[in-house]
């Protein structure tokens, strides 16, 4: 890692396990679940939910196991109960489908309702929900195409060029680390201190390695990529990203 | 006796030979009516033998008719390879045309041109020859029933490597289906020689309940061929002390190669034989025509290669299993088997490869890599000797496959639960299957066989008032179709010369070489060199299904091949090795190095007994080392070392790793394990909970549960315009294992999964056998040093690193000296 990024990143790892770094100076928690969390402005970012992805297959006669929703809700409400935040921001593709809210049992729906109480809670649409999300649907919170906290800008897709201050998703980031002949890939963020990319937090999302082309347009320097470990994120060089 | 029909007794005549006594055996069976099995060595003519009836009967038919009774298939030949079918399309049309016979024999595989598939549906052919997938295929197809109606007989090639596998379940379940469409249809199944034939009788027999089945299936046996000529090479009087390869015996395998007119080279594994393939051709001053085979290649150069053994222009062939089966390609008169045998029925069969003349011996020779190898040639040798051939595991129909042949009968026509079930039963490895089951496994084809109920609305089958089961609608049916069969290999990646378009940066793919499993590419760096299809690449990247490589000037590849065997040490040829390390007398026939070493094993430590088990420890370095030889092959041991190991950590032991080889294993730990309680530490009962609490996060158990949910329909590999890779279907078959996991533990596939990892990648069943056989016999030497017998497995440790948590490891081995970097002191804090 070279030493602007080092200097603008500023990484730290805390005693959860998670990773501080700062995005265009605001300080910024990598959690081992996928999320970030703004501790400033106590607002927790989730992306890529892909809620009721497990039906959607099953609509077209794929069995997915249909406990990937309730798994995702498990994982979120975990990082709600602990961190309290004033404001949940999703960034996008929360549900996988057109037809997911239909489709969602209504034990997990409601599940969404009382996890809203007492706190912002907001959709930002997604290429996957904005049709689900734009419809007249019971769920809780407002839904937004873009957002802005402090010197971020909460978005769904990453756009190509120098974006200081996007945070995003989409994308689905993994990185693979080959040591002893074994290879590991895991869901990461990627960032340089200037942007960053979030991983996704659904239950049944598959990953796009980092070194895709997708990412090339993203950063100007060598990003890093924090992976995420059983019980803490790894903070891996781009060069031992393969 | 039986005799010949005169037009088959002149054919036999005029080719100067007598029909075989099995060959009028199988004539009077069939005449009997009987389902029948024939047993016999290779190069006995297995195959003309169970052709022989069908085609008397076809002759004494006269001409077909155009169409209604008698127009369809009389008889389907099976056979596990595709090459085969092929193969055996020539010889069959050989005595075809020479008799002047009017029957019509077509093939037909995966490649078969979507026309003559059609055609073949329109006008089926007097005789089909084909695979079990295809099989599998035609039952889902609407209209099997009509199709087969007139099937007379089924022909069962190379039964012996098929029958106990999944590959075996879906076939019989097949031939259930057959079975019913065709009631009178004769069952015949030809098969190497097995140790114990009444398995593949009660195997193939139709018979549902009632008494042992075996009498149903009549045994004709072959005559046994003359004992092949089997020797050990011992390269200038040494076995080495440890290794896998064999490759310090290049030399004289090249000067065997040199006398002999055309050789095979038999190795364990796919880089193996690129490896030695390399090493052949470096010391190949006589420009020998030496070729490489195996599974990788693309097909095209295999048949190439092929076809130069077939006109006797090659003189050696290194090869992988891909050339086990009864395939002539020229006149092999030299079988080198390098590294050892690790069975005898293999071994056998390798060796049958040469010389196809039953009454002259063929000729083998063995190349032992290390001096365990040397007792395992040398206990291959005797049991070939003695007629001793591997013993068959018990095997239980597996319920992935049962699945995926309840969703192919759906595409077929509609059923009723009964009637699938008394068919199902019919069917050797579903003998025992209960209803209760049964109605499980249809819960899983319809709705992926989940407490919660919500896909109900979904099924993929689904009951009509009829009362019959039919698929819901073509689509699922098309999409069945594509992903039928019951081998799911690794994803493989096409391997393709890299190129650059002119002025852009990105890499494409050109010329493929062959294909290779994903995994190997998913362990490389962009950059490193590795051999294949015998030379040296770069490997650039993965793009999609295609691993990109370019030609490297590397004289060395940096990633060596993959060691070992991918074969265990077969029970029986262990149990023989095991006895000849017991018995000093029968030391006398080794090399004098590996009797010296047998020798200086029992002065500095103990020879352990056959039942026994040995367990020595000794410190090295800072280390402190466990040496245990059950000689239950690699996956048993590794299973045991990932139990053992969590244990140990239990008893505050601290074990840092471990390495296995088919005969020992090392573990290495911080404190010293010499005052160990043994007993409890090999109690059977940590098969019990420490097993499940490895399976839990177990890669491997993550890779059989892909397997089992691919069979099973549970997930497609193909869909209808897009090719899924592999790489994709492993991630996310790794997340639904964690959230299925977590939240129906007890779910079908789950149980599936574990009963394969029970008896496949981790051999469960095999170490349950090895605890009850040492439970009070194992002997503990507490030693000051390394024992001869420890030094293979602790060379091993250089070359290899197993951890209990090696993922966790390999990402804070890779993250460590970057957040050393970045924090600094904070690391710490």
């Amino acid at each position: 890692m070279n030493a602007a990024l080092r200097e603008r990143l500023v990484p730290r790892m805390a005693a959860c396990g998670s990773l501080t770094v700062r995005i265009e100076g605001e300080s910024a928690r990598l959690r081992c679940s996928g999320a970030m969390w703004l501790p400033e402005h106590g607002v927790l970012i989730a992306a890529d939910l892909h809620l009721e992805k497990g039906s959607a297959f099953a609509a077209r006669g794929q069995m997915l196991p249909p406990y990937d929703s309730r798994a995702t809700l498990d994982r979120l409400e975990a990082e709600i109960a602990l961190l309290d935040p004033r404001a949940v921001v999703l960034l996008g593709d929360s549900f996988h489908d057109a037809r997911s809210i239909a489709r969602m049992a209504a034990e997990d729906r409601a599940r969404l309702d009382v996890m809203a109480v007492g706190r912002d809670w907001i959709w930002v649409e997604g290429n996957h929900d904005r049709e689900a999300l734009l419809a007249p649907s019971p769920l809780p919170g407002v839904v937004v195409e873009t957002l802005t906290v402090g010197a971020l800008t909460l978005t769904h897709e990453p756009l190509p060029g120098p974006r200081p201050g996007e945070v995003a998703g989409h994308l689905h980031p993994c990185a693979r680390v080959v040591r002893h002949g074994r290879g590991v890939r895991r869901a990461c963020f990627v960032t340089d201190g200037r942007r960053i990319i979030l991983p996704a937090f659904g239950a049944f999302t598959g990953g796009l390695s980092v070194r895709d082309a997708a990412f090339d347009r993203m950063f100007e320097h060598p990003p890093m990529a924090a992976a995420l470990g059983r019980d803490r994120v790894h903070a891996l060089a781009w060069s031992a990203v393969g | 006796m039986t005799t010949l029909p005169p037009l088959f007794a002149d054919w036999f005549a005029s080719r100067g030979w007598a029909p075989r006594r099995h060959q009028l055996e199988m004539v009077a069976a069939a005449e009997a009516g009987r389902h029948a099995l024939l047993v016999a060595p290779t190069g006995g003519g297995k195959t003309l033998a169970g052709f022989l009836p069908s085609l008397i009967e076809l002759a004494e038919r006269g001409p077909k008719p155009e169409s209604g009774p008698g127009s369809g298939i009389h008889t389907l030949y099976l056979s596990p390879l595709k090459a085969l079918t092929t193969d055996v399309e020539r010889n069959l049309m050989a005595p075809i045309r020479e008799i002047g016979l009017n029957i019509h024999v077509e093939s037909r595989t995966g490649d078969t041109k979507q026309s003559k598939r059609q055609r073949q549906r329109d006008f089926p052919p007097d005789i089909l020859l084909t695979t079990p997938e295809q099989l599998a295929l035609f039952c889902a197809w609407e209209g099997s029933r009509a199709y087969f109606a007139d099937l007379k007989c089924v022909v069962l090639d190379e039964v012996h490597a098929i029958w106990s596998g999944k590959r075996g379940d879906l076939l019989n379940l097949g031939l259930g289906r057959l079975q019913t469409f065709s009631p009178g249809m004769r069952r015949v199944a030809l098969s190497a020689t097995v140790e114990d034939p009444d398995l593949i009788r009660d195997w193939l027999s139709p018979r549902t309940g009632g008494a042992p089945s075996a009498s149903d299936v009549q045994l004709v046996l072959g005559d046994p061929g003359a004992p092949p000529v089997i020797d050990v090479l011992v390269s200038e009087g040494r076995v080495p002390w440890a290794g896998h390869t064999g490759t310090h015996a290049i030399p004289e395998v090249y000067q065997a190669i040199r006398q002999a007119g055309l050789a095979l080279i038999f190795v364990n594994t796919r880089w193996q034989s690129e490896f030695v393939f390399q090493q052949l051709w470096a010391i190949n001053e006589d420009n020998l025509p030496i070729a490489l085979h195996h599974g990788s290649l693309a097909a095209e150069q295999r048949r190439k290669v092929e076809a130069a053994m077939a006109r006797g222009d090659l003189r050696a062939v290194v090869c992988t299993s891909t050339l086990d089966l009864g395939i002539d390609w020229g006149d092999v008169d030299l079988v080198i088997q390098l590294a050892a045998p690790k069975g005898s029925s293999r071994l056998v069969q390798r060796i049958g490869r040469a010389n196809h003349r039953l009454d002259e011996p063929s000729r083998a020779l063995l190349v032992p890599a290390s001096r365990f190898e040397m007792l395992e040639c040398q206990a291959a040798r005797e049991a070939v000797a003695a007629n001793a051939f591997d013993w068959e595991p018990v095997h239980i129909g597996t319920l992935d496959t049962l699945a995926q042949h309840i969703m192919g009968a759906a595409c077929g026509e509609p059923f009723t639960l009964d009637d699938l079930y008394t068919e199902i039963i019919g069917c050797g490895p579903y003998r025992d299957l209960s209803w209760e089951r049964f109605e499980e496994v249809v819960d899983l084809v319809a709705t992926g066989g989940y407490a919660l109920r919500t896909y109900d609305r979904f099924a993929r089958i689904v009951k009509g008032h009829d009362g019959r089961w039919r698929v819901r609608n073509q689509m699922i049916a098309q999409r069945h179709r594509m992903n039928v069969g019951a081998i799911v290999t690794a994803g493989t990646l096409n391997v393709r010369v890299a190129s650059r378009r002119a002025g852009g940066k990105q890499l494409i793919g050109g010329r493929k070489v062959g294909e290779a499993e994903e995994w190997y590419f998913e362990q490389l760096t962009t950059g490193d060199t590795f051999i294949f299809a015998g030379q040296i690449w770069a490997f650039m990247g993965i793009a999609g299904m295609d691993a990109l490589v370019v030609p490297s000037k590397a004289t060395e590849p940096k990633i060596p091949s993959w060691g070992g065997s991918k074969f265990p040490l077969s029970t029986s040829l262990a149990d023989r090795v095991r006895s000849m390390v017991e018995d000093r007398d029968h030391w006398r026939v080794l090399p004098p190095d590996v009797q010296e070493w047998l020798e200086l094993q029992e002065a500095r430590s103990v020879i352990p007994g056959r039942d026994a088990m040995l367990i020595e420890t000794f410190p090295r370095g800072t280390r402190h080392f466990l040496v245990a030889y059950p000689f239950e092959g690699r996956l048993a041991h590794t299973t045991l070392c990932m139990l053992l190991t969590r244990r140990l950590d239990r008893l505050g032991v601290g074990p840092l790793g471990f390495v296995v080889t088919d005969y020992a294993l090392a573990v290495w730990s911080i404190r010293d394990m010499a005052g160990l309680d043994w007993n409890a530490l090999f109690q059977e009962d940590m098969l019990g909970d420490d097993l499940e609490a490895w399976l839990e996060e177990s890669f491997m158990m993550k890779r059989t549960f892909r397997n089992c949910a691919l069979i099973s329909g549970l997930i497609e590999r193909r869909m209808p315009g897009q090719e899924k890779t592999g790489r994709q279907v492993t991630f996310s078959t790794d997340l639904i294992y964690d959230v299925l996991r977590r939240h129906q533990p007890d779910h079908l596939l789950l149980r599936a999964a574990r009963a394969d990892a029970a008896s496949g990648l981790l051999d469960v069943q095999r170490l349950g056998q090895l605890l009850g056989r040492i439970r009070g016999r194992i002997r503990h030497a507490p030693l000051d040093k390394p024992s001869p017998f420890s030094v293979p497995a602790l060379v091993q440790i250089g070359r290899e690193r197993v951890g209990g948590d090696a993922a966790e490891m390999i990402l804070e081995d890779s993250a460590e000296a970057l957040i050393a970097e970045v924090m600094g002191e904070e690391v710490a804090a």
